[in-house]
């Protein structure tokens, strides 16, 4: 189990890894596609780096859902309680 | 009346130079590129041949991290390639609608497509990356290159195996005579040192067994030449309508006078052994540049040191050059960087164009004892071609009895 505050820093840090973006740019407001510029490709390999990392599935058909960082780590917290 | 195309940007990444600079010093002093083999696959699939010629500035030291992420190796020799290509014409304004790609490569992305199965056994669907299709696709790099500099007037991926990257001139050529485009950035890339290709190379006795001694094992025309060397990288060329040339006052390396494409329709793999097909392409060639035998000062051959390769193409030469091929100065410049496949045209093409502009003729290293056989004048010391007006061809022939020719003229 991951605190919210580990969840974030581990999604940025994928994010980091795939975009080449600053750790600290990604945070929990932002929108992936609006601010972040992430693409749907981008994205799906966010999505499977991140259920490696914090051991959840996350659906293809939620991760339309999931619209900005914030949203990530709450559907991967509850993923994990 | 038919437009004239000049070249006017140049870009490589080889086993023997990172950038065309390196290469070119390197291909006048004779230096080999071929290195053995240091990864753990080689002794873990006990791989018959131990080496290969690796490009001697990895693409990761070039590209930024995430860039490289979305591309397979050979896309990423061939975007490193083109923007050097792009620089050096020093063009800094284009019509993108009448820029075009013509970008080869013999296989592909291979390495994409081999991971990928890997991880498919080893960790499932879900884990196959998304990039994994645009990555491994063929015109794959064609389309990244024509992303990377805004060409909007077509991206093309000719594929003919070891011909491919002349065969992208060729293209290059039409698709500017004809008035599709102004501009075209043509070129190949390869990145196939992978434990598959290697093997299956092997299988077919096609590759050089000479593991003791990799520097050596390249050796066109040599009585002990046994198989080719695998390379890898990209050259890229910018080939521009004269007229779009001069108007912005560009510095023209050479003329790109004729190419030509012709088809053995003889065996899947072997050449056919009188060469017919590539003395169909010389000549052609020469047809389209309205090109004297008495023209050709030098040849940049596609000389890969297979036992059964070499020959033909020496048949060929003397079929189309007549007694004139004894005074024309030939190198086989796979001696020094092994063999490129679907790059090693476009590589080649580099150094053709740089021989008639420099007058010089890169080396061709490791011929001691030359097959009496192929009584070619080989380039095995520094060599200055003469002035005036000249002309310079370089093969290229590919599995599947491809056979393609580029004349380039001085200006």
């Amino acid at each position: 189990m991951a605190s919210n505050e580990e969840i974030l820093a581990g999604l940025a840090e994928i994010v980091n890894e795939e975009t080449g973006l600053a750790a600290d740019a990604v945070e929990l407001d932002k929108s992936f596609t609006e601010d972040l510029d992430i693409d749907s490709i981008s994205m799906m390999t966010i999505v499977v780096n991140a259920e490696e990392k914090f051991g959840v599935r996350i659906p293809d058909e939620e991760v339309k859902n999931l619209k900005t960082v914030g949203d990530a780590v709450s559907f991967i917290a509850n993923a994990q309680a | 009346m038919t437009r004239k195309v000049v070249i006017t940007g140049l870009g490589a990444t080889t086993p023997i130079g990172g950038d065309v600079p390196t290469m070119w010093k390197n291909a006048l002093k004779g230096v080999s590129g071929a290195r053995t083999l240091e990864d753990d696959w080689v002794a873990k699939y006990e791989l018959p041949v131990h080496f290969a010629a690796r490009c001697s500035t990895p693409a990761l030291s070039v590209l930024s991290r995430v860039e490289a992420k979305r591309m397979d190796p050979s896309t990423q020799f061939g975007v490193i390639a083109a923007r050097e290509a792009w620089a050096d014409s020093g063009i800094t304004e284009v019509d993108h609608d009448r820029f075009a790609v013509a970008f080869a490569t013999g296989i592909g992305g291979v390495w994409t497509l081999l991971d990928a199965w890997d991880t498919l056994k080893e960790k499932g669907p879900r884990r196959v990356l998304p990039m994994t299709v645009p990555m491994l696709m063929p015109n794959g790099v064609a389309a990244a290159v024509s992303l990377d500099l805004g060409a909007r007037a077509g991206a093309h991926t000719p594929v003919s195996a070891c011909a491919s990257g002349t065969e992208a001139l060729h293209l290059g050529l039409d698709l500017i005579r004809s008035g599709k485009a102004d501009v075209v950035m043509c070129g190949g890339a390869e990145a196939a040192i992978h434990p598959m290709p290697l093997a299956a190379f092997s299988s077919m006795q096609a590759l050089s067994r000479r593991n003791d001694d990799p520097e050596h094992a390249s050796r066109p025309y040599d009585l002990g030449r046994d198989g080719f060397v695998m390379g890898e990288g990209a050259g890229a060329l910018v080939l521009e309508a004269e007229e779009h040339a001069l108007a912005r006052g560009a510095r023209i390396y050479a003329e790109l006078a004729g190419t030509s494409v012709t088809s053995d329709s003889y065996h899947i793999t072997a050449p056919d052994p009188e060469g017919l097909g590539a003395t169909r392409a010389l000549k052609a060639a020469m047809f389209d540049g309205r090109i004297q035998a008495e023209d050709v000062v030098h040849v940049n051959a596609h000389a890969t040191s297979t036992p059964v390769g070499d020959k033909p193409e020496y048949t060929a030469l003397r079929a189309a050059l007549g007694s004139h091929v004894d005074d024309v100065a030939v190198s086989a410049t796979k001696s020094q960087m092994g063999h490129l496949l679907g790059a090693s045209g476009a590589v080649e093409a580099v150094l053709t164009v740089l021989a008639v502009y420099e007058r010089k003729a890169p080396l061709t290293i490791n011929l001691e004892n030359q097959d009496p056989e192929i009584p070619l004048d080989v380039v095995t010391s520094s060599r200055d071609l003469p002035a005036g007006d000249i002309v310079a061809l370089s093969n290229s022939f590919g599995f599947g009895g491809h056979n393609a020719v580029i004349a380039v003229r001085s200006v």
